[in-house]
């Protein structure tokens, strides 16, 4: 075993040295809840919000405008109870609740990414629900208009236009994830914060210890978010597209270059 | 045009060759009543526009007719059926009777052919090969087949208006409903959706159309309906209402914007 260093450079080399996989085991946790806890809540939030614009048809029946009602309720209940509790409570509930009233032992890492889903979820509805409202009235008449049914018009006119849209709150979502992650060292998640908890206990070397925790969580939000950036310019198609004869002439071949924003 | 598969066509002593009948029709929207018993019939292969002054009510009627908005009262009927009645095949209904909008309402994130290929293949079923065929030649009968890769963000207006009617056609429908199609326009523009429009009209197709382009009125339609107020003024032949209106108020208008 190597000497006790005795600067604030020499500590954080000698941490790095002893626990650099544990560091990285963390932030791989941290990261895959942060991932997956992420799209589940998006798909939770994109049928939330589906659900949630369904209108109740004039020729209905009660019992199918009951229905729509009741679950419409229920997903405003779900909305209001997780945007309005902090996380690090629901994990508590949750992990206890399941384990002292279910019975059920859950693995951490399951309940980490279930929670991190639920709670994004209730968010990621209200996000897409403003996605939604954000696409012109007129994009999906002109899909009624043609016959196409609530669904069809959601999922290829509406929804990835709204998706679009909403691409840079999904992305702060993800962000809060990797971030907001770390509450979950409460239920015993193996993720970066709680790495890093046991690393700093050894030698009861905190600030540094957590100064290099810091830094992975910034080098994994920066990195994150110019991913995002360039998924969205992706979505954003190509800059030209060439259109092949013109009115006057058959063989004219016209490229168009669009305007950067 | 498409043969029905579930009897979409009464014939309950209906009118011969009506298509759309629109009986004793209101729409309110709160206290405020937009229609008041408006009665109209389109026979197969008329050409019926709707003139008057903004806030009469003409767009109300179309969208009525097209269900984006419920009547209050009336009923409109298609080849003798309610559309509002139980079993009636809503959807079908919508694919024969297509809509043009004054703001296009091209689907933004789809390409032109991909506009025009999107209700065929969804609502209709029909297979990729043959909607792009359908849709090419729409595209190319409103001169718009140049641009089947282009996105609705890089074309004009006009040009959008084109692919809209074309999206529309592919539909094969059997009635179309234009809501002032050039009044989002540019001048220069309004002449080549018109030109299509004159077109289809000479096909045959039957055709409901909001406008202010008197020109258009009056050389195209079949039967002219002037509209005030949410009440029908006075509905007649072209040259009628043209050159000799019944209606004081028909004259008033006309007056106003000849």
């Amino acid at each position: 075993m190597s000497a006790i260093p005795a600067s604030f450079f020499g500590w954080v080399a000698f941490l790095l040295q002893k626990y650099g996989s544990l560091f990285l085991r963390g932030a791989w946790i941290t990261l895959l809840v942060a991932i997956s806890g992420t799209i589940c809540g998006f798909v939770i939030g994109l049928l939330v919000a589906v659900a949630r614009s369904l209108t109740v048809p004039a020729r209905a029946g009660f019992l199918p405008r009951a229905g729509i009602r009741a679950l419409r309720g229920a997903l405003a209940v779900y909305v209001e109870v997780f945007r309005g509790t902090p996380m690090i409570v629901q994990a508590m509930v949750i992990y206890y609740g399941a384990a002292q009233y279910l019975g059920l032992n859950m693995n951490e890492l399951a309940a980490a990414v279930l929670i991190v889903s639920i709670n994004t979820g209730a968010y990621m509805a209200e996000i897409v629900r403003g996605g939604v409202m954000s696409v012109d009235t007129g994009q999906s008449e002109a899909a009624r208009s043609i016959g196409m049914s609530h669904w069809q018009t959601m999922a290829s006119v509406v929804l990835p236009q709204a998706i679009r849209n909403i691409l840079p709150s999904v992305g702060n979502e993800f962000v809060v994830n990797i971030k907001d992650s770390s509450v979950l060292n409460v239920i015993a998640v193996s993720e970066l914060f709680f790495m890093s908890k046991s690393a700093a206990g050894t030698y009861l070397r905190y600030f540094e210890v957590f100064f290099i925790t810091g830094i992975i969580y910034l080098i994994l939000t920066f990195t994150v978010t110019r991913l995002l950036r360039l998924l969205e310019r992706k979505m954003d198609g190509p800059k030209h597209f060439t259109v092949f004869g013109s009115q006057s002439d058959s063989r004219a071949e016209i490229t168009y270059v669009k305007e950067e924003r | 045009m498409p043969q029905s598969q579930d009897g979409i066509e009464g014939n309950n002593g209906a009118e011969l060759d009506a298509v759309i009948e629109v009986v004793g029709l209101s729409k309110r929207f709160g206290g405020n009543e937009v229609l008041r018993d408006i009665r109209f019939t389109a026979r197969r292969g008329e050409v019926v526009c709707v003139i008057g002054p903004s806030g009469s009510g003409k767009s109300t009627l179309l969208r009525c007719v097209n269900l984006l908005e419920t009547p209050t009262g009336g009923r409109v009927m298609f080849h003798g059926r309610d559309i509002q009645g139980a079993g009636f095949p809503l959807r079908e209904y919508h694919a024969r009777v297509g809509m043009v909008f004054q703001q296009f309402n091209l689907f933004n994130n789809m390409t032109v052919m991909r506009n025009c290929v999107e209700g065929q293949r969804k609502v209709l079923r029909r297979n990729r090969d043959d909607s792009e065929k359908v849709a090419m030649k729409y595209l190319a009968m409103v001169g718009m087949d140049g641009y089947r890769d282009a996105k609705p963000a890089q074309i004009s207006g006009g040009q959008k208006q084109r692919v809209a009617i074309a999206r529309a056609l592919a539909m094969d429908p059997e009635v179309l409903l234009f809501d002032e199609p050039t009044s989002a326009l540019d001048p220069e523009t309004v002449g080549e959706v018109l030109s299509v429009m004159r077109n289809l009209a000479s096909m045959g197709l039957t055709m409901i159309v909001v406008t202010h382009e008197m020109g258009f009125a009056r050389d195209v339609a079949s039967r002219v309906v002037f509209m005030e107020g949410g009440l029908i003024v006075e509905e007649d032949a072209p040259e009628v209402i043209f050159t000799n209106p019944k209606n004081a108020r028909t004259r008033e208008f006309l007056a106003r914007v000849l």
